[in-house]
């Protein structure tokens, strides 16, 4: 027997299924994107001079890294870092306890129509508005400071957890806050002994995500003026003072550290 | 269970007297910190601008209204840029996040002691770190433009498409692996033929996901100078022109709408 019967015999070898079945729609996709990705490297501008001059300067970046400098801003780093944390605190508390409401009222199967569509707006407005582009916003009305910074996050906390927390009432289970309403029970001990045992481990994990969130967030609206450890950065950047930009980063980093390792341990306890 | 007599009848309560005096102080200190943050807002702000607020709005608002329309002409070229930061920068994280997320994910990781902590630690310290800040420090070092902008959004996705993704991997089905690795595999083969294809999907959700999220981003990076839409932002800001910046606002919401819509759409045809 040949070599060729033997494949006739055979027939052909198995291959992967492709992910997208239709060829034709499958060929489209790689040569459009083939195409975009021509289109898009060459309309941008690399000077590759001024990249390679400060290859130099990113390599210092790193060293720095290995010897931040804690101590000659230590003023400046602390107070921005305290300004950071109470901006955190403050709109953490203020965007949950009003996220809450809206969470209910966004919830199709607790809310009225009207009560839905308006809650629904709220939580749609808040999301598609990036946190910064409200922060300048708030920074022409209200002036420079934590106070626009503080508004900026529970404004972005209400879109966040109002969503999630509606998401998670209409999942829920219908027969338990059936049986706390056949027993008689008011609106808001049927919301109280129905509704809120069934969605509070998860609306505590996402309190501490969003608090994680938040802190990450207050880094940047000093950026644009609104408080908080950012302008700090900033300035270390403008200055060229690498190994103080480096200490404010590692400190971020740690405090992010801490906040999720606090989280996990807060979202195990609840569940 | 604790209860009470109250003259003669008993009182059934929810938590014994110690649980809610623990409770009770609890509540005490949350509101005490609360009030401590806001005394320190407070104190940083100027509340005669905040008085004012509502008449500073009011007249942003008149100047802002209408926008100008015919300024769109010039909008074309930063769209391009923002939209081609946002892809190329999720093409090059993920380019990145693959490896690490496999050694990562503690049950293909080559050393659970030495590379897994290396490869969690790269993770964190991408993605606590907001792209605005990566974009500031890559100025600093490559000049501003739009390879900053991509870089910048790159470094920030590694993080969360990693994350993402090694958790994926984690939850794999160990029943395929072991049948690819009987047929007498190499650990590429296992790879490729195992694992692979079960985090497939995992993956492309991951990918649209976070391009959803970085044309967002991308839009506001060009106010610290990494190019796409924020550039004109930024400066339409510094000669107070508010009917650009009111236009230019509509344009970025539209755009997050459209990715917005994209991606739930992607999604939806993947899962």
């Amino acid at each position: 027997m040949s070599h060729r019967e033997l494949d006739d015999m055979l027939g052909k070898g198995w291959r992967k299924p492709p992910m997208v079945t239709s060829p034709l729609l499958r060929w489209g996709l790689i040569l459009g994107g083939v195409a975009y990705l021509i289109a898009a490297v060459l309309t941008i501008e690399v000077d590759w001079s001024r990249v390679y001059e400060g290859l130099d300067r990113g390599w210092q970046f790193i060293l720095s890294f290995t010897r931040p400098d804690f101590v000659t801003r230590a003023g400046d780093i602390w107070e921005g870092l305290l300004e950071s944390i109470v901006m955190t605190v403050a709109a953490s508390v203020v965007g949950i306890l009003i996220s809450i409401p809206i969470g209910l009222g966004a919830a199709r199967n607790i809310a009225p129509m009207p009560v839905y569509l308006i809650c629904r707006g709220i939580v749609a407005v808040s999301r598609a508005l990036q946190e910064i582009i409200v922060a300048i916003l708030l920074v022409a009305i209200f002036g420079f400071g934590p106070l626009a910074g503080f508004l900026t996050l529970s404004f972005a906390t209400i879109g966040f957890l109002s969503k999630l927390l509606a998401e998670d009432i209409e999942s829920m289970d219908r027969v338990q806050a059936e049986a706390i309403r056949a027993s008689g029970a008011r609106w808001m001990q049927w919301i109280n002994y129905g509704v809120q045992p069934q969605v509070m481990p998860r609306l505590v994990g996402l309190s501490m995500y969003r608090i994680d969130i938040n802190f990450r967030e207050s880094a940047i609206l000093g950026l644009v003026g609104a408080g908080g450890i950012g302008a700090t950065l900033n300035t270390a950047f403008d200055r060229y003072e690498y190994d103080t930009a480096a200490a404010i980063l590692i400190l971020i980093i740690g405090i992010v550290m801490a906040l999720e390792y606090l989280s996990g341990i807060v979202r195990a306890k609840v569940q | 269970m604790p209860v009470s007599e109250n003259s003669g009848v008993k009182v059934w309560h929810r938590r014994t007297r110690q649980e809610s005096l623990v409770r009770w102080f609890g509540w005490l200190l949350g509101v005490a910190v609360f009030v401590v943050c806001w005394q320190r807002i407070s104190e940083a702000t100027t509340w005669f601008f905040v008085w004012d607020a509502p008449r500073i709005a009011g007249d942003i608002w008149t100047r802002a209204t209408p926008p100008r329309w015919e300024y769109i002409a010039q909008l074309g070229r930063p769209i391009w840029d923002t939209l081609n930061i946002a892809t190329l920068g999720t093409i090059i994280a993920l380019c990145m996040a693959v490896p690490v997320a496999f050694l990562a994910a503690s049950n293909t990781t080559p050393s659970r002691y030495f590379i897994r902590p290396v490869a969690l630690l790269i993770i964190v310290s991408t993605r606590s770190i907001n792209s605005l800040i990566w974009a500031l420090l890559l100025i600093a070092i490559i000049g501003p433009g739009v390879f900053a902008g991509v870089i910048a959004i790159a470094i920030r996705s590694i993080g969360f498409c990693a994350k993402l993704l090694y958790e994926a991997i984690e939850e794999i089905d160990r029943a395929q692996v072991e049948a690819i690795t009987a047929t007498g595999a190499s650990r590429w083969q296992v790879m490729s033929y195992g694992i692979v294809p079960q985090i497939m999907p995992a993956f492309a959700g991951i990918a649209v996901f976070r391009w959803d999220i970085n044309i967002r981003e991308s839009t506001v990076l060009g106010l610290v100078g990494a190019g796409g839409i924020g550039l004109q932002l930024s400066s339409s800001l510094n000669v107070l022109a508010w009917p650009q910046v009111s236009l230019i606002l509509l344009v970025i919401l539209v755009a997050v709408l459209i990715s917005e819509w994209v991606s739930a759409k992607v999604r939806g045809a993947i899962i």
